[in-house]
């Protein structure tokens, strides 16, 4: 725009800075948009290139376009110990970064135990802590083996999983299958009822989707979840709709690789279960990121994880590395009968759904979920919006009709989150401190503002 | 406690919908538990565990809803119910979700982004944060003002190269004024815009108040301006090179309807000064070069017309975007002058002996500048005291006391620092009111009164409330002394011009026009003061 343009162009203002000037303008029939700014996160320069010369910006384009051109597929299951590379045979994952017995919070711990007596390496909850706590077992993320695990998101050897690939990379990934609700191992419960639970999803519903896997073939998991978005899903607190879908493409497959009694208690299972899409959710997010780990000099988030302790992140060029924080208490609505005071620290994988866009950063799509932060339809818009102010671009396969079918914000930005001090939101479910006891609420919950300065300031030192 | 349930059949409702409904419950008087919930299999047994599933909810399925609550008395109960029934109704029928406001923008690129064809951003931020904030603006097309001040040198340098490459302007920083198609940003005034107000005048200005003096001198006159453009007051240095100046300048000349220019600074350094000459003369279209205290011949190059102070820059381009003759113009100021020589003596019968030097409390920095680069030229001898002096020697130890005729300007940073500028808070200089009466040695007491956008609602009340304390003090001691001052504004401004006059000469205040008249009618009393006591 040249100078003289401007003298022939009604003033159309940002203002930055004094709401006065706003006014001011504002009063005299200015178009004006106040900036509602912030100094920036502590630490911020304007990074643009690395000491090698790659360009931030370029490096970030390569990784948005990978992210988004990813094709995950459901394509099999199997037992975490054949098919999870790594796994070990004394190996319990867990979900966020990594860490000890010691530091474990409850429902993590209370999922280890169930876990370990599951396994049959104790015959007691108390034999299975001490065990744990004797470092016989070898704990690790989940995301350091391609998998990822809601709340505690424990995952032991015998356990089956889902196997993602993504179609367009090669890159597989891996999560079990959603437990349901009520007394559930991922929030900590641990007993016979839910180990019950447990042989039952291992021994009847694990081969029984199987074999209709096997029949049905790949099932494309990122067109799933993109026309859930279109029926008010957002992918992370609500997968009814994807859930839905989903029993939809299985049903004649699985009546024809089971007994009517087998097909009717999956069925009946999944029917119970409005998360039940949430773990191939979150699998199918792993799957689409992962590509980008590792493209030298670009600043986006690859993972968001918490372990009910720490919340912790990584960035694709910097693949190696967590920069953790003390994982945050959710702001949320409480079950009857609870309380913040029994709320533990925000938990779980299940935060790889915001980091490839969809979860908190899908809001828009799902109106249903905003009365968590206590707002209206609007409010969920503004969600959105707000966050595509921290994101390299949008999704163009994942899109929002109430704002006529744009992109979900894709792709965090450590320099964008750092500028602007905006802190990408996180829509949760709540475990209970204690280990046993379970869900006590839901709610939206922000990344602490530590981890990205950390990881900005080792961005920063790739760039000097 | 007593325990009340209601099962709504066949009512479904979304779980956050619930959730919330239940929250709600809990804030009322005397309630201790609530859940609001369908009655499935799994929201049961939540009751159960929560002692809240009474048999009247065992009968319900999944398609009803089951509303429960404890409480400590049956009427409480019942109210917390009825308060949830009456919420479930209206959560159907909720109409404010368009009403919710619109969440802003955190970051000058979103802001862009969103608001289509945004053409200029003002940043008023901290200093050290601004740069980055320019930076945005630019790179998102957009024209930037720019506020803020403490903003390092290398970082204007940089924005305004990058502004040049994409043919965008940067006003500022420390930027205090700008008109831009008839719309005022910063402390600007309210002054007529060409078309339709006849004249047609372009102004860039590397000094906010100098742009301001102007517009109001040209408003004074019955002529409108085209463009007010502020630079900031480093632009024409040699590092900055006069980037805006310059690119400035050729918009206006290729402006259609800019008739004339003028151009305002202090005195550039040199090699920038010979750029905006060169610049200047690249075009026919009239311009008058206002370069405050820079030697007339320097600026007198044939094609351009220099003018000494604000007012003349003023009053020339008004005379030839009129169509008249500029030295008309010259002529009927050195005859204003002549009169002002009259009223000055009478104005020293006033004063007592000892009563010699000349103290001005200035908001405007150009003022400041302008009223001691006057003196200087009407009191060969003297020194004019002050902390942004003309002359390097002449710097206050302290600004906070003055030296013989001092000259001191309230905007400096020694008095910003954590307080707001003298335009918007008059505070410290009636204070400094008050101080200079009270030395027996103060004759003239001068000020500059700045209207407009964004200052003070009643600057020239507020100065007359402190004049006049001022004059009770000297009373006592049986002295006087002259108050002078003029008011940069228009009658269209929110303060009024004509009221603020009004209001300083009620208590006895000589008002002039500009700040040339008034600094002449200080310049002529100290002449005649020095008469009586000789050169310093």
């Amino acid at each position: 725009m040249a100078i003289n343009d401007l003298f022939r162009q009604p003033i159309r203002a940002i203002n930055v800075g004094l709401e006065a000037f706003r006014e001011s303008l504002a009063s005299q029939g200015a178009e004006v948009v106040q900036v509602d700014w912030r100094p920036p996160l502590s630490g911020f320069v304007a990074l643009t290139r690395t000491a090698s010369g790659i360009d931030i910006d370029a490096a970030n384009a390569e990784a948005l376009g990978r992210i988004i051109r990813g094709r995950p597929l459901l394509v099999g299951m199997g037992l975490a110990r054949r098919v999870v590379p790594g796994m070990g045979a004394r190996m319990i994952l867990h979900a966020g970064p990594p860490i000890t017995w010691e530091r474990m919070c409850g429902p993590q711990r209370g999922a280890v135990m169930g876990a370990i007596v599951y396994e049959g390496w104790a015959d007691t909850y108390e034999g299975a802590a001490e065990m744990a706590a004797s470092g016989a077992i070898a704990f690790e993320p989940c995301h350091h083996h391609h998998t990822v695990g809601p709340m505690a998101g424990i995952v032991s050897p015998s356990m089956p999983v889902f196997v993602i690939r993504n179609e367009t990379f090669g890159n597989t990934s891996f999560a079990t299958q959603n437990e349901g609700l009520g007394r559930v191992l991922r929030y900590g419960a641990y007993g016979d009822d839910v180990l019950a639970h447990l042989r039952w999803m291992r021994d009847d519903l694990y081969p029984a989707l199987r074999r209709t896997i096997a029949k049905t073939g790949p099932i494309d998991l990122r067109s799933l979840t993109a026309q859930a978005l279109h029926m008010g899903d957002e992918g992370h607190n609500r997968n009814r709709a994807a859930t839905s879908l989903l029993i939809r493409q299985l049903a004649p497959a699985l009546l024809r690789t089971s007994t009517k009694r087998v097909a009717e208690s999956v069925l009946r299972f999944i029917d119970s279960n409005d998360h039940f899409y949430l773990n191939l959710s979150m699998a199918a997010a792993k799957s689409m990121l992962e590509p980008a780990e590792g493209i030298e000099g670009s600043s986006l988030v690859t993972v968001m994880a918490r372990n009910g302790t720490d919340f912790g992140i990584r960035v694709a060029a910097l693949p190696a590395q967590w920069f953790t924080a003390p994982a945050p208490i959710v702001d949320g609505m409480w079950l009857p009968g609870f309380s913040a005071s029994d709320a533990n620290p925000d938990i779980g994988d299940s935060s790889i759904t915001e980091t490839a866009g969809i979860g908190g950063f899908a809001m828009a799509a799902s109106p249903a979920i905003v009365r968590f932060v206590g707002g209206t339809a609007k409010l969920a818009l503004n969600v959105t919006r707000e966050m595509a102010e921290i994101t390299a671009g949008r999704h163009e396969a994942f899109t929002i009709p109430a704002l006529d079918f744009q992109g979900t914000p894709l792709g965090i930005d450590v320099r964008k989150v750092m500028l602007s001090g905006v802190l990408p939101l996180i829509n949760t479910g709540i475990a209970h401190k204690d280990p046993g006891i379970g869900m006590v609420g839901a709610g939206l919950v922000r990344a602490p503002r530590a981890c990205f300065e950390q990881a900005f300031a080792a961005l920063r030192a790739l760039c000097e | 406690m007593i325990c009340k349930t209601r099962v709504r059949r066949g009512e479904y409702f979304d779980s956050v919908t619930l959730l919330q409904i239940a929250q709600d419950m809990l804030r009322l008087p005397g309630v201790a538990d609530a859940a609001v919930v369908m009655g499935t299999p799994a929201n049961k047994g939540i009751l159960t565990n929560a002692e809240l599933l009474e048999p009247a909810s065992d009968t319900a399925t999944p398609d009803d809803l089951i509303l429960t609550v404890r409480a400590e008395s049956a009427d409480q109960a019942e109210a917390a119910l009825d308060h949830a029934e009456t919420e479930l109704r209206a959560s159907g029928t909720r109409q404010d979700g368009d009403d919710a406001p619109e969440v802003r923008p955190r970051t000058v690129a979103a802001a862009a982004k969103r608001f289509d064809q945004a053409n200029l951003t003002l940043i008023s931020v901290a200093g050290h944060f601004a740069a980055d904030v320019a930076v945005e603006a630019l790179e998102s097309g957009t024209h930037v003002f720019l506020f803020s001040d403490n903003v390092p040198l290398a970082d204007e340098i940089r924005l305004k190269t990058l502004a040049r490459e994409k043919g965008l302007l940067v006003m500022g920083p420390d930027a205090g004024t700008a008109i831009v198609n008839g719309v005022a940003l910063g402390f600007a005034n309210a002054v007529p815009h060409s078309p339709p107000a006849p004249g047609g005048v372009g102004i860039v200005a590397a000094s906010g108040t100098g742009l301001q003096a102007v517009t109001c001198e040209l408003a004074r006159r019955g002529v409108g301006i085209t463009q007010a453009i502020g630079t900031g007051g480093r632009d024409l240095s040699a590092a900055v090179g006069g980037m805006m100046m310059v690119d400035s300048l050729k918009a206006l000349q290729i402006d259609p309807d800019t008739r004339v220019i003028i151009l305002i600074s202090k005195p550039p350094a040199k090699e920038v000064a010979e750029h905006v000459l060169e610049s200047a003369l690249a075009s026919h279209k009239p311009c008058v070069i206002c370069f405050l205290g820079a030697r007339q011949k320097d600026i007198a190059t044939p094609g351009v017309i220099p003018a000494a102070t604000l007012e003349l820059a003023a009053a020339i381009a008004a005379e030839v975007a009129l169509g008249g003759d500029p030295e008309g113009v010259r002529k009927s100021l050195k005859k204003r002058n002549k009169d002002l020589r009259s009223q000055a003596y009478k104005l020293r019968a006033t004063l007592g002996e000892g009563q010699r030097y000349f103290r001005g409390l200035f908001s405007g920095g150009t003022f400041c500048y302008e009223t001691q680069v006057i003196l200087h030229r009407m009191l060969p001898g003297d020194r004019i005291y002050s902390n942004a002096p003309v002359n390097h020697d002449d710097r206050l130890s302290d600004a906070s006391v003055s030296l013989g005729h001092t000259a001191v300007d309230l905007g400096e940073d020694e008095f910003t620092q954590g307080r707001l500028h003298p335009m918007l808070d008059p505070t410290l200089r009636n204070r400094r009111i008050a101080q200079e009466a009270r030395d027996p040695e103060t004759a003239i007491i001068y000020l500059d009164v700045v209207l407009g956008y964004g200052v003070h609602p009643d600057p020239a009340g507020s100065a007359a409330e402190a004049i006049r304390e001022a004059q009770g003090l000297l009373a006592v001691e049986g002295r006087t002394v002259v108050f002078i001052a003029h008011v940069c504004g228009t009658n269209e401004d929110p303060q009024n011009l004509k009221v603020q006059e009004a209001r300083l000469r009620d208590v006895g205040v000589v008002v002039l026009p500009t700040n040339a008249a008034a600094t002449r009618l200080a310049g002529y009393l100290l002449q005649r003061i020095d008469e009586t006591y000789g050169n310093q």
